[in-house]
C-alpha cells in the first residue's frame, strides 16, 4: 500500500473583524492590540443620557477641549492590551520582588547609615499618597475619556500607580515600620514642604477636562517628579550609602521610562492634529509646569540641599526637550 | 544574483517581524505556506532590530528570532542591531 502525504492549506474565511479590517485597509491578520483596541468603545445607540451629567452622552467627545477627527489616531507604542500589559508588569514585578528579597535577606536596610535611612523615609514614604492620587487621576481619565486607544492604557496606568504606591509602602515598612508610614501621612498632611505638592495633587482631583488632567498628571507632574525624586535623589542616596535604596525604587525608575513612551506618543498625536490642540496643550503644560516646579522644589531641596537648584534646572531643561520632541514649545 | 531566504513559523509575533522585514526590504517577496511564512529576496535580506522593536512595541533581541525560525539560506552577518543574509562570493 502506498500512502501519499499531501499538504492541505486551510485558510480562514476571514482574518479579522470587519471594523478592524476597515482600519487595516483590507482583511489582513491583525495584532491582538489592534483587535482589542480599535473601535471597541460604543459610539452610538446610547439609550439614555447619564442622570449624573445630562449635558453629555455616556461616552462624549466634548468632555475635553482637545478635538480629534478620529480618537483612534492615538497609539500606544507599547501596544498594551490586557495580556501584553500583564506580561510586561509581571516582569517588572519579578525584578522588584527579587530586589526586595535581596535587600531583606542581606539585612541591607539595617546597615544603612541612620541619616540616609531617615532621608529615604522622609522622601519616599509620603510619595505613596502622590502615587495614589495618580491612580485616581488615571482612573478618571479612563472613565471620562473617549476611545479605547486612550482609555485602556489610562486604566493600565492607573493600576501601575497603585502598584507603585504599594511598593513605596513596602519601602517604608522595610526601612522603618508602620510608625514611619503614619509619620509620612502626618508629613503629607501638615509638613510645610509637602503642602504645595499636596495642593497640586488634590486640585487635580477636581479637574473636569480629562485631557487637561492627563497633561497635569502624566506629562507635567510625572515628567518632573520622576527624574528628580527617582533619579537625582536616588543617585544622591547611592553616592552616600550604596545602592540599597535605589534597588527598592527601581520599579518606579524603570516604569517611568516605559510609561513615558506612551505619554510622549499621546501628546505628540494630539498636538499634531491641529494648531488649536497644540496651543491648548502648551497653555496647560506651561501653567502646570510652573506649579509642579514650585511644589517639588522644597522636597528636592530637603534631599539635595545646595545641589537642589542645579538639579531642578536640569530637570526643567530635560522636560522642555521632551516636550519639544512631542511638538510642544514650552 | 542568487536568492536568499528566511522562513518563520506563522505566529502572532512573527507577523510583526515579517512586517518589519518587508518595510526594510522592498525587493523581498512573501511566500505564504501552510503554517509557515517564507521570505525570498534577491541577493540580500536585512532584519533590523529597531524596526522589529517598533512593530512589536517592545525591546527585541535579534536572537529571539530563532524561536520562530524554520530555515534560512545565505551567509549570515549579524550583530546586535542587524541580521543580514547575503551570498558573499
Amino acid at each position: 500500500m502506498q500512502i501519499d502525504l499531501r499538504t492541505v492549506s486551510i485558510t480562514p474565511l476571514r482574518q479579522t473583524f470587519d471594523t478592524v479590517a476597515k482600519r487595516l485597509g483590507g482583511d489582513k491578520p491583525a495584532s491582538r492590540y489592534q483587535e482589542g483596541t480599535w473601535d471597541v468603545q460604543a459610539k452610538a445607540n446610547y439609550h439614555y443620557r447619564p442622570t449624573w451629567d445630562p449635558a453629555h452622552l455616556q461616552f462624549d467627545e466634548t468632555r475635553t477641549a482637545i478635538k480629534m477627527k478620529d480618537w483612534y489616531t492615538f497609539k500606544d507604542p507599547r501596544q498594551f492590551y490586557y495580556g501584553s500589559w500583564t506580561q510586561s508588569r509581571a516582569r517588572l514585578q519579578e525584578t522588584a520582588e527579587s530586589d526586595f528579597e535581596f535587600v531583606e535577606s542581606r539585612g541591607l536596610a539595617s546597615n544603612l547609615p541612620a541619616n540616609i535611612r531617615k532621608l529615604a523615609l522622609e522622601i519616599y514614604a509620603p510619595l505613596r499618597h502622590v502615587e495614589w492620587g495618580a491612580n485616581m487621576n488615571n482612573a478618571s481619565i479612563c472613565a471620562y475619556g473617549f476611545g479605547t486607544a486612550i482609555t485602556a492604557p489610562a486604566e493600565f496606568q492607573a493600576m501601575d500607580r497603585l502598584g507603585s504606591a504599594q511598593y513605596l509602602s513596602r519601602v517604608g515598612l522595610l526601612l522603618g515600620g508602620t510608625d514611619d508610614l503614619a509619620a509620612a501621612k502626618e508629613a503629607w498632611l501638615k509638613d510645610a514642604k509637602w503642602q504645595d505638592l499636596r495642593r497640586y495633587v488634590e486640585d487635580s482631583f477636581v479637574v473636569q477636562d480629562w485631557f487637561e488632567l492627563y497633561v497635569a498628571q502624566n506629562l507635567v507632574l510625572d515628567g518632573l517628579m520622576f527624574p528628580l525624586l527617582f533619579r537625582r535623589v536616588d543617585d544622591f542616596l547611592t553616592s552616600q550609602a550604596g545602592p540599597t535604596v535605589a534597588m527598592l525604587t527601581r520599579f518606579q525608575a524603570e516604569w517611568f521610562v516605559d510609561s513615558s513612551k506612551w505619554v510622549d506618543a499621546t501628546v505628540k498625536t494630539a498636538s499634531a492634529e491641529s494648531t488649536e490642540n497644540k496651543a491648548q496643550l502648551e497653555a496647560w503644560t506651561k501653567a502646570y509646569a510652573e506649579r509642579a516646579v514650585k511644589a517639588l522644589t522644597p522636597i528636592v531641596a530637603h534631599a539635595l540641599g545646595d545641589a537642589a537648584g542645579a538639579a531642578i534646572d536640569e530637570a526643567i531643561t530635560q522636560f522642555k526637550a521632551r516636550c519639544a520632541k512631542a511638538g510642544l514649545s514650552v | 544574483m542568487s536568492t536568499v531566504f528566511i522562513a518563520f513559523q506563522n505566529t502572532d509575533e512573527v507577523r510583526g517581524i515579517v512586517e518589519a522585514i518587508m518595510e526594510d526590504n522592498p525587493h523581498a517577496v512573501i511566500d505564504m505556506q501552510p503554517g509557515m511564512v517564507k521570505i525570498n529576496a534577491n541577493a540580500r535580506l536585512v532584519i533590523k532590530r529597531a524596526s522589529v522593536e517598533e512593530k512589536l512595541g517592545r525591546d527585541f533581541d535579534l536572537q529571539e528570532m530563532h524561536v520562530h525560525l524554520v530555515t534560512l539560506s545565505g551567509n549570515i552577518d549579524e550583530d546586535d542591531d542587524e541580521f543580514v543574509l547575503a551570498w558573499k562570493h
